[in-house]
């Protein structure tokens, strides 16, 4: 794939703050790239540094190869769902998606044809002379979509445009937003908190925090090989341990040593252990040598969230088979749900 | 919210006193003959038929041209400032918006008699241009010195509304607008303008409220043959005594009034 977008060593200051800290990235054609982070780790700022809102500190926004970083954003070919929509209120539904058209002072006609197929791709065949404040929060977001992707961009740029949502509509239009994108072909980049969105619509997963990104790759990549503490703690829920890489695929937590299919750590490097509650069973305890305590049991429909107390730690399994609480259990889990990962800031 | 309806009270009290009773009365004494006992009204047109002389036709002209001229004035000078107040960061918004009201904690007869004293024949002003060798201009007792003096007044109270319809203007939605293409000035006039008309048209109905019926700035700065509404009015009870015409032509004032503001809110209404 051509890459469209390419940000080079981007850095953002606000007053003394570093907000930025050098970003790289390269964003491909037709992709639905996702930006995923906590509050304020710069996934908003990166966001409006390529809309051009925000001018960086330093590096470079490079567009189709081009440095874009003087051009202002009325002039750049992309454009912006934004996070409260931002519709304008003196418009009607209409007025609102054909906006852009006309400040091109497109032929009128032309204009009617657009915004109309635009309204009804987004399931608002009829709503063009409705007035856009009296219209629900997903309908809103439809105006919002429909406004921006009638100008053809080649880049549609989406700020937390689920935030507003309640649930279930959220994954209604989760499913739609993806939908549009293999439709219309375009590249999205997407900004949210919220790491379930982010696996489920994306094809790249950028995970940042505090000003840099932390993991790059696809959902699956990011789900099941976090590179880091962080990106494994925010992407589901996981069992953090620390532990010790004795060689290659042999590990070492909590008084054991465990096979695993990890390799090319230095020789008893101090390293961090993910295992997904998802990956572990319980057991007899004869069946194990992880042995502990059930703690608390919690039903979550699918399954029961297990919290096991062992020597070192609490354990959190997700599983179907029910434990009473006071239980002696036994751990186990296979070499390749042991996923082994640097130590921050040993890298 | 049923209990604080009691606490209405006094505030009604104080509107049906000092407001709807002297409306009630404006309107008796606009409707009878002067000279009447209390026990017994004589009705008559006769006030009203009154104003139909080219006199007082003049006048009423004149008052409304000067209110338009006024209004006008404060709305070009006054939108650039509050906009550009509004591009400020926050608090110094508050302390510029505290210096646009610091003229009016001074009396408004201070500040008039300041300005005949930058206006006049020998005043500052030409004072200024005799050293650079300009020759005096008469500005005192025109229709811009009564202008000056009335924007000077009226002036905060049209850039505050706009301000204030600009302040809480969603930023989002002007970077939406250059988003979708629109350069600085169709930013301007497609979103920023129209957002604000509704704090345009309160300080256009403010300012020419107030323009309409002043008449101390006029007197002041228009000398004795510059007479509006608001001068015609308090003639008519200083010196005069007839109230009842008086109150004739202050009840038609308010009419014209009650209109300009009925036409300015359909104007709003049409806008959005």
């Amino acid at each position: 794939m051509e890459k469209i977008i390419e940000l080079k060593n981007l850095t953002k200051n606000f007053d003394d703050q570093q907000v930025l800290k050098g970003i790289n990235l390269d964003i491909h054609q037709n992709e639905f790239l996702t930006l995923l982070g906590p509050s304020g780790c710069g996934k908003t700022t990166t966001l409006r540094i390529i809309a051009g809102f925000e001018e960086a500190s330093s590096g470079e926004v490079l567009f189709d190869g081009m440095d874009i970083s003087k051009i202002p954003a009325y002039k750049r070919e992309i454009n912006t769902v934004f996070q409260k929509y931002a519709l304008f209120p003196h418009m009607n539904v209409f007025d609102n998606v054909a906006f852009g058209l006309n400040i091109k002072k497109m032929d009128k006609a032309v204009i009617k044809t657009k915004v109309e197929r635009m309204l009804a791709m987004v399931g608002l065949a009829n709503y063009g002379s409705k007035d856009v404040t009296l219209l629900s929060g997903g309908q809103q977001q439809r105006v919002a979509i429909a406004r921006a992707l009638v100008n053809e961009p080649k880049v549609l740029l989406l700020d937390e445009p689920l935030g507003a949502l309640d649930a279930r509509l959220r994954k209604e239009m989760q499913i739609e937003l993806k939908k549009i994108q293999k439709e219309v072909g375009i590249t999205f980049v997407f900004v949210t908190h919220d790491q379930e969105e982010a696996l489920s619509m994306s094809d790249t997963v950028v995970v940042m925090n505090e000003g840099t990104i932390q993991q790059i790759g696809t959902p699956i990549d990011i789900y099941n090989e976090p590179e880091n503490r962080f990106v494994a703690g925010f992407i589901g829920e996981s069992n953090i341990i620390e532990g010790v890489m004795i060689r290659d695929f042999l590990v070492a937590f909590d008084d054991f040593e465990f096979v695993c299919v990890d390799k090319g750590f230095p020789e008893n490097e101090p390293v961090d252990v993910v295992i997904r509650p998802e990956d572990i069973d319980i057991v007899q305890p004869d069946k194990a040598s992880l042995k502990g305590i059930v703690k608390s049991v919690t039903f979550k429909g699918v399954h029961y969230e297990t919290i096991v107390t062992t020597k070192y730690r609490d354990y959190r399994i997700d599983t179907t088979d029910y434990f009473a609480v006071g239980l002696e259990v036994g751990l186990t889990f296979t070499p390749e749900d042991i996923h082994v990962m640097w130590q921050m800031g040993s890298y | 919210m049923k209990h604080f309806r009691k606490l209405t009270g006094p505030y009604f009290a104080w509107l049906v006193l000092f407001v709807l009773i002297p409306l009630v009365l404006i309107a008796i004494y606009a409707f009878t003959t002067s000279g009447n006992p209390v026990k017994t009204l004589n009705f008559t047109l006769m006030n009203f038929a009154k104003i139909n002389e080219s006199t007082y036709i003049k006048v009423f002209i004149k008052s409304i041209e000067m209110g338009i001229l006024t209004t006008g004035v404060c709305l070009i000078l006054g939108y650039p400032m509050a906009y550009l107040i509004a591009k400020c960061p926050e608090e110094m918004q508050d302390m510029l918006i505290m210096a646009v009201t610091i003229p009016t904690w001074i009396n408004m007869l201070l500040r008039t008699y300041a300005w005949m004293n930058l206006l006049s024949d020998n005043g500052i002003i030409n004072g200024l241009l005799g050293v650079l060798g300009i020759n005096p201009v008469t500005m005192m007792y025109t229709n811009f010195s009564v202008v000056v003096g009335m924007v000077c007044n009226f002036m905060p109270f049209m850039i505050i509304p706009i301000h204030t319809s600009l302040r809480k203007m969603d930023n989002s939605l002007i970077e939406a607008a250059m988003d979708l293409g629109a350069n600085p000035f169709q930013t301007f006039q497609k979103v920023v303008l129209k957002l604000s008309m509704p704090g345009v048209i309160n300080g256009i109905v403010m300012v020419f409220l107030m323009a309409i019926s002043s008449f101390v700035i006029p007197k002041l700065l228009g000398g004795g043959q510059f007479v509006l509404i608001g001068n015609l009015i308090e003639s008519q009870f200083v010196s005069v005594g007839d109230w009842n015409f008086g109150s004739a032509i202050s009840l038609i004032l308010a009419v014209l009034i009650l209109l300009a503001m009925r036409f300015m809110k359909k104007m709003d209404v049409q806008d959005n």
